[in-house]
């Protein structure tokens, strides 16, 4: 178990009489990639505004790396880095000029800084456009100096509000390794994300938020397992002759929750666990052969529809 | 703070705007020039102590004098300097990266006031110190000792002046989130305080005491202090108040009912005060200002401070 970076007991924010995050009570440890997910207005920027000592809780407390961000937010945004959604910069500054500011507010000496920085444009893939005045940045590139911003600071922990918005396929694929490397080196991610997809790729637990309070958390495999039937699997099997006889025997294994016959060649099961090599030989005993084999892990768009069906 | 500072003050070198405001300026004072020299001889008479300061105060017929200038662009220049202060920050998406950093946030909000009032101190001394060597050159009187001193403090108060424009209109950048809003705003109230409020503090003198040509000599001193502290209202009475009696010494007062009975009584050859009495003569005037200026500035200050970063 890793040190416990971000607590909150019972954080909990009102704006008169709306509520916009309550009672929520999460523990985040170290190097973890957690993808904050929830529909518009769930209350994640809020939760993480309160997290960056930038809006004050109504109750509630948390810690974020040993501080508490409402009595020592300095000592917090030394070590949190925040890409907010939407992030903007100076038009009239060049990427290096915005990022030289940030260093700058950040105290950090101006030699390490001009290294620094030519580095983190070359790993978020902006080594042309450092002289370039942001004012003449697509809405990707932006999104990618954004990062570099958040990383000059070294953080230990990082918060990223739709990161991937607006980048092109190859990009996100970059941005994902890095939001990897970044948890390899220790730093904590908390990922906010309508891609599912990508949540699901990277993250190594997940929190639902709906209507400000927290619907569901944890790795994905557990979450699966609470929400979809039980059935985690969902395996394709396409046979030359899908008989009753091969349907009964395949639903003789405890692990199989679900046997639909499709069509007359192919059949969908679902299953607790991995039974491919199980299915396998059943079909062949039965005498039919198999020709083919897929295998669907439940998918985080499913899990989430229904957290936000439950919530 | 320094860092906001340093960067702000960057922005306004390096910005359009600045370069318009400095121009403007420019040609005001050049522009008083044009009129000290063409009305300098007819303004001063052997008697006259401080000829210097003249090249300051000429109006020649119908065209304005420097003061006049001044009063009228210090509030644009304040204006210019503030009304985005806060607002393009947020509309920028840059609020929320920079807050994010480990600074106060009130360095924000007090890097960007300092970086204006530093822009507007080098630009009224720049145009001050335009009209002064133009007017060596020109007219080839040189200041004597106190005119640089009282020159140098209607620098001063010019800033004070300004300062208030500033912190009026970064309060409407902290208060309208849209920048054109704010100037608007900002631009209604120096109509306002500039044109309507000598107007207004007029009928309102004229309603309260009425005056003919038959009116006592009391009568029509009370109907001038009435308007007088009316119109004190507006910060640009109250600017030009302190700079004629710093720069026309000969004044000798500023109270309205005084000045017109001195008039009145015609033939009285008004002795010029001292510096030390011109300054006490100010003195209330420019409180004034100040605390006008320190006002609006802690009403921007505490509403920044607790707004929230993201309004829904």
């Amino acid at each position: 178990m890793g040190q416990v970076v971000v607590e909150t007991t019972n954080l909990t924010k009102t704006y008169g009489s709306f509520t916009a995050v309550s009672e929520l009570n999460l523990c985040i440890e170290e190097g973890e990639i957690y993808g904050f997910l929830g529909p518009n207005g769930a209350g994640k920027t809020t939760t993480i505004l309160m997290l960056l000592g930038l809006t004050e809780p109504t109750s509630g407390t948390a810690a974020v790396c040993g501080y508490d961000p409402v009595r020592a937010p300095l000592q917090v945004k030394r070590l949190v880095g925040y890409l907010p959604e939407n992030v903007g910069f100076y038009e009239d500054l060049t990427a290096r000029q915005n990022l030289e500011y940030i260093a700058e507010l950040n105290n950090l000496p101006r030699e390490e800084t001009r290294k620094k920085i030519d580095n983190l444009l070359a790993v978020v893939g902006l080594p042309k456009a450092a002289d370039q005045r942001v004012g003449e940045f697509s809405h990707g590139m932006k999104q990618r100096l954004g990062i570099a911003d958040m990383l000059v600071k070294d953080p230990k922990l990082v918060f990223l509000d739709e990161p991937t918005s607006g980048i092109d396929p190859k990009g996100i694929a970059e941005i994902l390794d890095l939001i990897v490397k970044l948890a390899k080196r220790k730093v904590t991610v908390i990922f906010c994300s309508h891609q599912l997809a990508q949540v699901q790729r990277i993250c190594s637990r997940v929190g639902i938020m709906a209507k400000g309070k927290l619907v569901a958390e944890g790795a994905l495999a557990h979450l699966g397992g609470e929400t979809g039937k039980g059935g985690r699997y969902r395996i394709e099997v396409q046979v030359t002759k899908a008989s009753h006889d091969l349907v009964a025997k395949i639903k003789e294994n405890k692990d199989v929750v679900e046997v639909k016959s499709v069509s007359a060649d192919s059949l969908i099961v679902v299953c607790k666990s991995d039974l491919r090599s199980q299915i396998a030989k059943v079909v062949v005993d039965s005498g039919s052969s198999l020709v083919g084999m897929k295998v669907e892990e439940a998918s985080l768009e499913k899990i989430y529809k229904k957290c936000l069906k439950e919530g | 703070m320094y860092a906001v500072f340093r960067k702000e003050l960057a922005d306004h070198f390096n910005s359009m705007r600045f370069t318009i405001l400095f121009i403007m300026s420019f040609l005001a004072g050049i522009f008083a020039i044009y009129i000290a020299t063409q009305n300098i001889r007819s303004a001063v008479t052997p008697s006259t102590e401080f000829i210097f300061l003249k090249i300051f105060t000429i109006s020649g017929g119908t065209l304005p004098s420097f003061l006049y200038f001044m009063s009228l662009f210090i509030p644009i220049i304040g204006i210019a300097l503030g009304f985005d202060a806060i607002n393009s920050e947020r509309t920028s998406g840059n609020l929320s990266r920079l807050l994010a950093q480990p600074i106060y946030r009130d360095a924000v909000i007090n890097g960007k006031f300092l970086a204006g009032l530093a822009v507007l101190a080098i630009m009224i001394i720049s145009v001050i110190g335009i009209v002064t060597g133009l007017g060596l050159y020109i007219i080839g009187v040189s200041p004597l000792a106190e005119e640089v001193v009282r020159l140098m403090a209607f620098a001063l108060v010019s800033m004070v002046y300004g300062a208030f424009w500033m912190a009026l209109s970064i309060s409407f950048s902290v208060f309208f989130n849209r920048a054109a809003t704010a100037v608007l705003a900002a631009i209604a109230l120096w109509i306002f305080f500039f044109f309507f409020m000598p107007m207004i503090a007029g009928s309102i003198a004229n309603a309260q005491i009425p005056i003919d040509q038959n009116s006592s000599t009391a009568l029509v001193a009370n109907h001038y202090d009435l308007m007088g502290m009316i119109a004190r209202i507006s910060p640009r009475i109250l600017y030009e108040e302190s700079v004629s009696a710093l720069l026309m010494p000969e004044l000798g007062s500023l109270n309205p009912a005084l000045m017109m009975i001195s008039m009145l009584s015609a033939g009285r050859m008004s002795t010029p005060l001292p510096l030390v009495q011109s300054l006490l003569l100010i003195w209330p005037q420019v409180v004034s200002i100040i605390a006008l200026a320190a006002i609006c500035f802690a009403i921007s200050y505490l509403r920044f401070m607790r707004q929230e970063i993201r309004s829904i």
